[in-house]
């Protein structure tokens, strides 16, 4: 399962991410709304991805070779635009209009608005089956780029997530990767309160996915877990990424409250700081 | 069978062939089907086309979103299944992934209507119309009979963006010459007195009315709405002008169909009387597929009342 990853590629997508969740908290404080939380628990996910595991050019938005990323989760689009911007896809700046009228950023990641996002989503439960669609494009088009589909846990308790990894594991559509973002928490409380998901590596399996459990926020786990899916020929690969709700902000953590609400200015400062971020940097 | 009326076609066999000379033509189209490709005739394309035919089963809603997935990669979709499914059970999957997308999904949606007869209510979808129309960008197609089923599955293609065509599980009576367009209402028949505007199966009706109408004196004018969104309001009112009164036929819900289309586009324009015959605020049940639509308010009688009420409105009879 290891692929050798450099200690150096490692600092640098941590580095990456750590900007990445600044950016996060600055947005969604200066929209006064948006989900912080699963933003924060995706974005080492997501960083991963935009920044090392896709084939992707921000020269060439609709470059017909590049790899396609679907946040189904499309309420943590603040982690996706920071990741963009910082790839080059939007300029910096725009961050700062998330949420406000006439902005390409909508809360919730909007291709029409903004052509670098694959497929709008929000609703849950859609994404992951737009995503099997594309793959399975690709494989009718003997393409040989690869469908990633980012999942919330929450989203998991929806009927039509099991329809579209169903449909996925039937067509043994080996170009697709369906990555969890088990943070254990949704809106009102832990998932496993609600309504409970576990033991959800097992679904995956019962729906023919190869699945991987890793820590969602170890970057050698996160990259090896990808190369393995890139080496799995015989099907989908099913990424089970524990990881924490708000991580990266000590009273964002484990807390779900912290779903889809703002922090105040309090919290905004203290969340730059333990981010590492000079205060009073740009909004 | 009345004189006017040619011979029963079933919509969805036009379907099916429309759809294997589509595959024809674009290598790259593809169709879906949620378990039901017998009765939606997509089988033909399955058969013909394995490689590009999912029948995915029963799964709707998810049935929209691949069908959007593999939209968003520039190919023309048609996803088929009963309307109740398509409309009722993928709403919102209609609604985000197509929709919202802008994904080139071309919906062609079966058993609309009571006309699905013995299966009973729960079948019976008489607000498709309705919902489809209300999304942003959604083309809306109801056609009369298998010509214009068959025009209107080639004129969906050629038009990008999201579509719904609703057909009927009956076979129809063919009522048209095939020459449908999208965004044009068809005048089957001219008249100035009234005019009767039907969209689906009570195309053919409103052509029997109107036909035992003549023999009374009275001209009835006929127009086909089976583009439903674009919808021809210029033709609608110049019909407005010209005849004074507006009957509306469909085999749908009065609350949220054509009828309610007509009525708003006319009392902001160009207000006349609007009578509208339709399915009240109640489910269907099982039935024979005819006498259901008698026994829901949409008989010929009920058709030829309300003709008369319009035209004693307008101090045309006693």
């Amino acid at each position: 399962m290891t692929e050798e990853v450099p200690d150096a590629l490692v600092q640098s997508l941590e580095s990456t991410a750590r900007e990445i969740r600044r950016e996060v908290i600055r947005m969604t404080y200066a929209a006064q709304s948006g989900h912080p939380g699963g933003s924060l628990s995706v974005t080492d996910l997501v960083t991963a991805l935009v920044f090392h595991e896709l084939k992707l050019d921000p020269q060439r938005v609709a470059w017909p070779e590049r790899d396609r990323l679907v946040l189904s989760k499309g309420h943590a689009s603040p982690a996706m635009y920071a990741a963009l911007a910082l790839r080059g896809f939007l300029p910096r700046e725009e961050l700062a209009s998330f949420r406000k009228l006439g902005s390409r950023l909508q809360g919730h990641v909007d291709r029409t608005k903004l052509p670098c996002i694959e497929a709008s989503t929000g609703c849950l439960g859609q994404g992951i089956g737009m995503a099997v669609g594309m793959a399975l494009d690709a494989r009718l088009r003997h393409a040989s780029h690869r469908v990633y589909a980012i999942l919330g846990d929450g989203e998991c308790q929806a009927g039509p997530t099991w329809e579209a990894l169903m449909a996925g594991g039937h067509y043994r559509l080996s170009n697709l990767v369906a990555i969890l973002d088990r943070n254990g928490l949704e809106t009102d409380g832990s998932t496993e309160s609600i309504m409970g998901i576990e033991p959800i590596a097992d679904k995956f399996r019962a729906f023919r996915y190869h699945t991987v459990e890793i820590d969602g926020h170890d970057f050698r786990q996160i990259l090896g877990a990808l190369a393995e899916a890139r080496q799995t020929t015989d099907g989908p690969t099913a990424i089970v990424a524990r990881t924490v709700k708000g991580k990266g902000v000590s009273f964002m953590e484990g807390k779900h409250q912290f779903h889809g609400k703002a922090p105040n200015t309090a919290e905004y400062e203290q969340a730059l700081r333990e981010l590492g971020a000079p205060v009073g940097g740009p909004a | 069978m009345s004189a006017v009326l040619g011979k029963p076609e079933s919509l969805r066999d036009a379907y099916g062939k429309a759809l294997v000379e589509l595959g024809e033509k674009d290598p790259h189209l593809v169709a879906l089907d949620a378990d039901l490709s017998g009765s939606t005739r997509t089988v033909l394309f399955g058969q013909k086309f394995p490689d590009r035919f999912f029948n995915v089963g029963v799964m709707e809603p998810t049935m929209m979103s691949i069908a959007a997935g593999l939209a968003l990669q520039d190919r023309t979709v048609y996803a088929s299944t009963f309307a109740v499914f398509a409309a009722g059970q993928a709403y919102n999957f209609v609604r985000q992934s197509i929709c919202y997308n802008r994904a080139n999904v071309k919906i062609v949606a079966t058993h609309g209507g009571l006309l699905v007869g013995a299966d009973g209510g729960t079948h019976q979808i008489v607000e498709d119309i309705g919902l489809m129309r209300g999304l942003p960008g959604m083309t809306v197609i109801v056609p009369a009979d298998a010509p214009t089923t068959r025009a209107a599955t080639f004129a969906v293609a050629d038009r990008d963006g999201p579509a719904y065509v609703r057909l009927t599980r009956e076979s129809l009576p063919t009522v048209t010459d095939g020459s449908f367009k999208i965004g044009a209402a068809a005048e089957l028949r001219s008249g100035s007195d009234l005019t009767i505007v039907a969209v689906g199966a009570l195309v053919a009706r409103g052509l029997e009315v109107a036909e035992e109408l003549a023999k009374v004196g009275v001209s009835t004018r006929v127009l086909d709405f089976a583009s439903v969104k674009p919808f021809d309001a210029p033709a609608l009112l110049r019909a407005a002008r010209d005849t004074g009164a507006i009957l509306v036929l469909e085999e749908h819900s009065v609350l949220t169909g054509v009828g309610a289309l007509v009525a708003s586009t006319t009392s902001e324009n160009y207000p006349v009387p609007v009578r509208r015959v339709g399915v009240p605020d109640v489910f269907g049940e099982s039935g024979d597929p005819w006498a259901l639509l008698d026994r829901y308010g949409m008989s010929k009688e009920r058709i030829r009342d309300e003709a008369w009420e319009l035209l004693r409105g307008r101090g045309k009879v006693q």
